[in-house]
């Protein structure tokens, strides 16, 4: 077991020194805390709210992560894919699931270091109000899932494909219908011909409905156990579609 | 070492490797011929793991590739075609990857790396990004993650294709003389490497072994004595495979 955690920990080292030694990782945390605090302040409604606390940075977050991690993720197979290093990868001593889950785990690393850069937002709304950061904290942890959950789904895409562009929109376009079947506005109108039931159902898969359990501080069991099966699901599909690339 | 038996491929409707058998032992160099698409690569593949046979098997050192991937995978050292390498890193830290990947850690990764350099003569380009680096280096780079672990199994997927005259002529000479502790297998165009650096050399053409044999008998074969000759004469090009077909 040791072992299988070591081959694990040097395939997360050479990823995340992937991203820093490009200017991939520079871009990607300039872009996203721009965005974030552009999105906070200015459409979130940060001040107007008139409460301390880090909504107007969570709730817009589904929505910016639906194109950055795509973004970080789309290189992490179809690359190999195209240079050929797959070949090198997968004949070295490792099982094809520790490369999968050792790739994985560097993005969401590095995911998880973008949100911890966003912490500005939290010292701010500590210095001017007195929120709960009990929330605030349960708010960053589904954050977390969230995006490892976008993340599995975009390794799964960047597998199928050794474009990286194709990668990406099928990653976005996946982790929007994830997002689109418990979007309120869109169940709302389902809702007035479809029966409730049936919507409510569909919308137990959308990661809204989980997401938004954390941003009320609630750490519900279930909403964990949703975002670690969509993972799983997701880098469970990423391993059969390499197999079948390489049996051609 | 190597022991390949009744070994298939097929892509769909299309048989890529048909019905491979052969041995290779420790001490030998074997030279794997045949024109492009005949199916050493896709052989190579099967042997090193990276794609599942159709049909047949292989083993290493006694292990059998489908049952113990990883233990047949730790003895192989393998140089893809076109030498694929990471080419944001630079050598070193690519080296260093290759090193902790075959379980090698601290004073062990820095004498494999130190020996490695040496054999492949990449000194001068250690810090250099992989990017930057000749076509040349790159392969040289590849090359050196292969033998990174000193494995007892050599699997090199042409080993000398783009390299000027001056390179090939080294790597045929490492080849040799690594050939005398390993089991080596090598792909290439270039006949005269075979006469260089094998002590035997199999031709496959269209997925089948069409000939077996050291270079001596081999080209003893053609009237001419040229192994090109015996080469062309038991092996067709593409464009007589099409029109065939």
């Amino acid at each position: 077991m040791r072992n299988h955690w070591a081959a694990i920990g040097t395939i997360v080292k050479r990823e995340l020194a992937a991203y820093f030694e490009s200017p991939v990782a520079y871009v990607f945390l300039v872009i996203f805390l721009l965005l974030a605090g552009f999105f906070t302040f200015a459409f979130g409604g940060f001040f107007e709210r008139g409460e301390a606390s880090l909504a107007a940075f969570f709730n817009w977050l589904p929505w910016l992560f639906l194109f950055l991690v795509p973004a970080a993720g789309m290189r992490l197979w179809s690359e190999e894919r195209r240079l050929g290093t797959i070949e090198l990868l997968l004949t070295m001593p490792v099982a094809d699931w520790q490369a999968i889950v050792g790739k994985f785990l560097a993005s969401w690393l590095f995911l998880v270091v973008a949100l911890v850069l966003s912490f500005p937002i939290v010292v701010t709304v500590n210095v001017l109000g007195d929120p709960d950061n009990g929330v605030i904290a349960s708010g960053y942890v589904g954050a977390a899932l969230l995006a490892g959950a976008y993340l599995a789904i975009s390794c799964m895409t960047s597998a199928l494909t050794r474009n990286q562009v194709i990668a990406f929109i099928l990653a976005v376009v996946l982790c929007l219908l994830l997002i689109l079947v418990g979007f309120s506005p869109l169940t709302d109108l389902l809702a007035r011909w479809a029966s409730p039931w049936l919507v409510e159902a569909v919308a137990k898969f959308s990661v809204l409905t989980h997401y938004d359990g954390f941003q009320k501080g609630v750490l519900d069991s279930r909403d964990l156990l949703y975002f670690l099966s969509v993972m799983a699901f997701a880098l469970f599909a990423t391993g059969v579609v390499i197999r079948n690339h390489r049996a051609g | 070492m190597i022991r390949v038996e009744n070994l298939s491929k097929s892509f769909g409707p299309k048989l890529a490797v048909d019905g491979v058998s052969f041995e290779v032992g420790k001490g030998e160099v074997l030279g794997f011929l045949g024109p492009n698409g005949a199916g050493k690569s896709t052989t190579m593949r099967m042997i090193t793991g990276f794609i599942p046979s159709s049909a047949g098997a292989v083993s290493v050192c006694g292990l059998d590739v489908q049952e113990n991937p990883i233990e047949v995978k730790r003895r192989i050292g393998y140089l893809p075609e076109a030498a694929p390498s990471y080419t944001e890193m630079s050598v070193l830290s690519f080296l260093k990857f290759a090193a902790e990947m075959r379980g090698l850690r601290g004073e062990e990764r820095r004498n494999a790396i130190r020996r490695v350099v040496g054999l492949c003569h990449l000194e001068s380009v250690l810090g250099q990004t992989i990017d930057t680096l000749s076509k040349g280096f790159r392969h040289r780079t590849c090359l050196a993650q292969a033998l990174i672990h000193d494995p007892e199994v050599l699997i090199l997927d042409e080993p000398t294709d783009g390299l000027d005259p001056n390179q090939k002529h080294e790597v045929r000479t490492l080849i040799r003389e690594m050939g005398a502790s390993k089991a080596i297998i090598f792909s290439t165009h270039i006949l005269e490497e075979v006469e260089a650096a094998c002590t035997r050399a199999i031709i496959i053409d269209r997925g089948r072994i069409v000939a077996n044999g050291t270079p001596a008998e081999l080209k003893a074969r053609a009237p001419s004595g040229k192994l090109e000759d015996f080469f062309r004469s038991i092996t067709r090009s593409d464009v007589q495979t099409e029109a065939a077909a």
